[in-house]
């Protein structure tokens, strides 16, 4: 019997519920060479901003245990340059595009979010006010419950597009800032985003990053990850779509019964280009040993007490 | 095109006691790969060492009628994962992801000559035989700290090179930096239009570039910069170019390793 992976969230149609997570696949065309990246669910670009960034010096990363730092520092093209320069190539691929949206003020989330509202071949827009790696804009809206209502509803007027903020876990109470996000109309949240962290090298006694702080991903934040997926699944109606440390089938599963509806993947991405379909194979044999014939009736599905 | 290798180890073969020569059996990334090309190894089956580790194709490895069977890299203990790579063992099987990045290209000068400093000479192998297939006039310029530190002298030798050697200790070729016999023959060199290229400590890749721009020598350099993915997903192993009006990051994996010199903004490159 086949298995029915597809997953809707507001009126965006995922073919399954595995997305390459943004940060962490360029703009999904440097792997167009080497992989059919129309069969993910869908492709999560890199931030984008209205005007193009150079982000942060060097080194950008550093491995940590079962993980790393990142400070990247929203390097981009803008999203004019991906209008014109990566969407057509996207568009004639297939790819289910899910465009990340950067802003430093709510007018600039609003300006970027009409421009890709005005595109064609974008079929959903995530607004990042999550990125812990730039002083100004992003995480400031995601660290305030008050602003993550005020920039949400904003981009609510100036786009049709489903919406889906990306929540930092960088706070005390996550599912508070989905609610805000649900009120404020949104289709959906993605979370979580990287977690604010340190490295130092003890020769020098200077961070390892230039930036001095970044964001911790990969298999060690998995755990607190999934605990905050479960949070938010309790308090929001809307889908949820979670990330944080999956490597491989097994990690996906359990995020959807946590209470996810799809998944990115973003640090095993670097570790394995091929995962994709590792996973969805992985996620297949399980629902067919489940018997499970839809993936969305698996999420929110945790057994709870003995 | 990169394809993914959970390639068997043919042979590891320690050089000293901080450099190998893995050779890994990977027939079809081997037909893929150009000179200059790099691969990315998984040091561990798990996740620690979580990231794969860049590494030059050393060499292209081929069966007794021509055809590829694998590639070998130059290994240099530097921490966990080249720890690792150390101390695998004949029958071990390793991640391989390759080939990646832009090769050498293809130049018409009289003269190529090669300037590596110390694990700098992996991608110079697979150049070299390229060169040689043309009967391409080659020197390689090669330094270390001292004698024990140059490896794999004589394959160059075999495939035509003119060798000039130099250790920092005098214990092996010219006492000094390799950079000072470059320069004397730059100077010497009269009209012969010569292509430099180079891989090794970043001052020494410098003062390479410096050199050919002085001679006005085409120079290219291979950078190996701190990589997360080595398919351009990341953004980590930026380097600063000054081809526009402004000087802006690209990413190492996919617009290098190898670039002209001359791009490069040396103050802005991470040591």
């Amino acid at each position: 019997m086949a298995r029915d992976l597809s997953v809707q969230i507001g009126s965006l149609s995922l073919k399954n519920p595995i997305i390459a997570a943004s940060g962490c696949f360029g703009y999904g065309l440097e792997y167009a060479g080497s992989l059919d990246i129309g069969a993910l669910g869908g492709v999560a670009s890199k931030g984008l901003f209205l005007n193009a960034r150079e982000g942060h010096a060097p080194p950008r990363i550093v491995e940590t245990p079962s993980g790393m730092l990142n400070a990247i520092g929203l390097q981009g093209i803008g999203v004019h340059r991906y209008i014109s320069e990566k969407l057509p190539e996207l568009r004639r691929l297939g790819v289910t595009n899910i465009v990340n949206v950067c802003g430093t003020t709510i007018d600039e989330y609003c300006e970027v979010s009409r421009a890709l509202t005005d595109a064609e071949g974008v079929h959903a827009i995530e607004l990042n006010i999550s990125c812990p790696n730039i002083k100004e804009g992003g995480i400031q809206f995601g660290c305030i419950q008050e602003s993550t209502y005020a920039v949400v509803s904003a981009v609510r007027k100036a786009t049709t597009l489903p919406l889906i903020p990306k929540l930092t876990p960088n706070v005390t109470d996550v599912a508070s800032f989905a609610r805000q996000c649900e009120d404020a109309g949104a289709d959906g949240v993605s979370l979580v985003n990287t977690f604010l962290a340190m490295a130092i090298d003890i020769e020098t006694r200077r961070p390892k990053l230039t930036n001095g702080m970044g964001g911790l991903s990969g298999p060690a934040i998995r755990p607190i990850a999934v605990r905050m997926v479960y949070e938010c699944a309790q308090a929001v109606k809307i889908p949820i779509i979670g990330m944080g440390g999956i490597t491989c089938a097994e990690d996906v599963i359990e995020f959807i019964i946590a209470g996810a509806a799809a998944v990115q993947v973003g640090t095993a991405n670097f570790v394995d280009p091929f995962v994709w379909n590792k996973l969805i194979d992985g996620l297949t044999s399980y629902m067919e040993r489940h018997d499970i014939a839809r993936i969305t009736d698996l999420t929110n599905t945790m057994t709870k007490g003995k | 095109m990169a394809i993914d290798v959970l390639a068997e180890i043919l042979t590891n073969r320690a050089l000293s006691a901080d450099y190998n020569v893995v050779e890994f059996a990977a027939p079809d990334l081997a037909r893929l790969a150009e000179p200059g090309q790099f691969v990315m190894v998984k040091t561990s089956l798990g996740n620690d060492p979580l990231l794969r580790r860049p590494f030059s194709i050393f060499e292209i490895l081929r069966d007794a009628t021509g055809q590829p069977r694998g590639v070998s890299i130059l290994n240099k203990r530097v921490g966990v994962g080249t720890n690792l790579i150390y101390s695998t063992k004949p029958g071990d099987r390793l991640n391989v992801l390759g080939p990646l990045g832009q090769p050498w290209p293809r130049q018409t000068a009289d003269e190529h000559w090669m300037v590596a400093g110390g694990v700098g000479l992996a991608p110079f192998v697979t150049l070299a035989e390229t060169l040689a297939k043309t009967n391409a006039r080659m020197r390689l310029f090669y330094g270390g700290r001292s004698a024990s530190d140059l490896y794999y002298a004589s394959l160059f030798e075999t495939l035509g090179a003119t060798l000039v050697l130099t250790t920092e200790d005098g214990s092996q070729g010219e006492k000094g930096r390799v950079t000072a016999p470059l320069e004397r023959a730059l100077s010497a060199r009269g009209t012969t239009n010569v292509t430099l290229y180079t891989c090794g400590p970043t001052p020494m890749m410098r003062a390479v570039a410096t050199l050919g721009a002085a001679h006005h020598c085409q120079t290219f350099v291979s950078l190996e910069q701190v990589m997360g993915c080595g398919m351009g997903g990341c953004y980590s192993c930026v380097v600063q170019v000054n081809d526009h009006a402004t000087p802006h990051f690209v990413r190492s994996c996919i617009e290098g390793p190898v670039f002209d010199a001359s791009r490069i903004i040396w103050d802005a490159l991470v040591h």
